[in-house]
């Protein structure tokens, strides 16, 4: 897809995580439940509702929606990631397979924002940017793919077979 | 394998990555006339500011030479490059041979030859962390500064001093800072007339004086004379008028002609030595030219291509385009490609501006003020040159996403290779 990425396959890097967030168009409801759970996941309470209550979310998955379409967005963890490549800081860096942020060398300046082709890596309050992480830290298993209805999104490894 | 570095900034660390991919064993030698460890230059600002200490402004962890099996000579000058022998001279008389070179060398502040830039007591460039450090140890709430040049490096040193001043506990920095530059707008590289004045004005707000579309004649001192005649009083000065790559290494070895010229595997002309980041000079693709992109995505993108072809791989960087995400005083910016063609305008609103120009079905460029959101659809779309009567271009301008997009190219976006 990218001229870039063009030329010798690297594998180093990517370690040993090649399961992704995969999305199925079709099977999307656009309920933003994902968008929720991704909220939550980090927020500590055991309650989603008391959690979320009275505050504007801001996921690191989002819906795009439009006439009866919508999907989710997150992360794509590139083999390439441009956002690593051209993160100022060094504050964005690939462990085991995950783009991963480093909050305390973040200073949000937005290169990467400016990089990702998929607008996957958003601003927020947090005085560091953010992105999906594949919830590494919460567990195995992501919030948002535990959290869909309709298996419109799944976590899966999809990748050719391993180097 | 012999693999030496001139440089320690994006260039030669991401030439350090490339490498290691391929090669685990070859000997890598990085030499740097600076004495420190990898550090982000664009973090200088953040530096003065107080956002970022030397230690948070490590480009890599501390243990990197040693994870990546690197021997470092730091603080030493690189003389002279042996051609026919395939060695570096230093400065201290010692030759380091090398099978592959790479010349990662950067760009140095330009000043220009100003007529009694001599009787300035207190000047300063504002490029490297001895820099950032010497003006930081200068400034004093009692004292004017001056910067000349109201580009990419002149304002973010103005919103360096700025940032402690600003809360009120902290003393001010400075008693007064004051901008000139010769462009009637700031940041003329990269903002059209309409986002220059809307980001002058947040500056203006926040405490920065312009002196815009003046010309200096002489310094007396503590003085600027300019054209006009005005006189503008100053203690420490600082000069961000514009950077030039450092090319002096490659005079008669390899071609030179703004920059280090390079093919899209960064090698030179000249065998076994490839040149990466700001000292070289690269075709843009959203205009076709040849330029010096003193970017660091662009040169961390170059110098691990250079990396990969040096341990025998083979990569190609072939879609660079002028890209540039920055911001002053909680006002962002990311524009990116060129600003020909015609225009797609939503017109300043709340601190807000979004302008896209576009040609012959692709998108040239983009200026992004206020909300930057998904601005990297847009560069993706620059640097793909993608069919804009493939997308639906009038919901991207309105609104950057995938949506705009085909299903089946959304489907191999989100969906992965599959088995």
């Amino acid at each position: 897809m990218f001229p870039w990425a063009q030329g010798v396959k690297i594998t180093s890097n990517w370690g040993e995580n090649m399961k992704r967030v995969y999305v199925n168009e079709k099977w999307c409801l656009g309920c933003r439940l994902c968008e929720y759970y991704c909220a939550f996941a980090d927020t500590g309470e055991k309650d989603m509702a008391r959690a979320l209550k009275d505050i504007k979310i801001n996921p690191r998955i989002k819906i795009e929606e439009k006439d009866g379409i919508s999907f989710a967005v997150n992360c794509r963890h590139c083999r390439e990631p441009l956002c690593v490549k051209g993160c100022i800081t060094g504050g964005l860096s690939v462990i085991d397979g995950v783009v991963s942020i480093d909050k305390e060398k973040c200073v949000s300046c937005y290169t990467c924002v400016l990089c990702c082709p998929f607008g996957a890596v958003s601003p927020s309050e947090s005085g560091a940017v953010q992105k999906c992480e594949l919830c590494v830290n919460e567990g195995a298993h992501p919030a948002c793919v535990k959290g869909c209805p309709n298996a419109a999104i799944v976590y899966e490894d999809r990748t050719e077979a391993k180097m | 394998m012999k693999y030496v570095i001139i440089g320690n900034s994006a260039a030669g660390i991401g030439a350090v990555e490339g490498i290691r991919q391929l090669d685990t064993q070859g000997e890598i030698t990085i030499i740097a006339s600076e004495p420190h460890h990898t550090y982000s230059r664009p973090l200088i600002s953040y530096l003065l500011k107080g956002a970022a200490t030397e230690e948070t402004m490590r480009y890599r962890a501390a243990d990197f030479y040693e994870k990546n099996n690197c021997k470092t000579i730091f603080g030493v000058e690189v003389t002279k490059i042996n051609e026919a022998e395939k060695s570096v001279m230093l400065e201290n008389g010692e030759t380091v041979p090398y099978d592959k070179l790479l010349v990662a060398t950067g760009s140095s502040a330009f000043v220009p030859p100003f007529e009694g830039l001599d009787t300035v007591a207190e000047k300063f460039s504002f490029m490297c962390l001895d820099d950032s450090l010497a003006l930081d140890n200068a400034l004093d709430s009692s004292k004017s500064v001056l910067i000349v040049g109201a580009g990419l490096i002149g304002l973010k040193c103005a919103e360096g001093i700025l940032g402690k001043s600003k809360s009120a506990d902290a003393p001010s920095r400075a008693k007064k800072i004051s901008v000139l530059d010769l462009s009637p707008r700031i940041l003329s590289s990269i903002l059209d007339d309409d986002s220059a004045s809307l980001v002058q004005s947040h500056l203006e707000n926040a405490g920065v004086q312009f002196h815009l579309a003046k010309n200096i004649t002489r310094f007396e001192k503590n003085a600027a004379i300019l054209e006009n005649g005005e006189r503008l009083d100053f203690d420490i000065l600082v000069l961000a008028v514009g950077v030039r790559p450092n090319t002096a290494l490659l005079n008669g070895i390899a071609e030179i002609e703004r920059g280090i010229v390079i093919n899209e595997k960064s090698e030179t002309t000249a065998p076994n030595i490839y040149a990466a980041g700001d000292c070289t000079q690269t075709t843009d693709i959203s205009d076709g030219q040849e330029k010096i992109m003193a970017l660091l995505p662009n040169a961390y993108i170059q110098g691990e291509c250079a990396g990969i072809n040096m341990a025998g791989g083979e990569k190609s960087f072939t879609n660079a385009i002028p890209m540039n995400a920055i911001g002053f005083c909680g006002l962002s910016i990311i524009t990116a490609g060129n600003y020909t063609g015609e225009d797609y305008k939503e017109a300043e609103k709340n601190s807000q501006y979004k302008r896209l120009f576009y040609s012959d079905n692709k998108l040239n460029g983009y200026i992004m003020v206020g909300n930057v959101e998904k601005a990297g659809i847009y560069t993706s779309l620059i640097r793909e040159q993608t069919p804009l009567d493939s997308i639906d271009f009038a919901l991207v301008c309105e609104k950057p996403g995938l949506m705009a997009f085909t299903k089946t190219a959304r489907e191999k976006m989100l969906g992965g290779e599959r088995k």
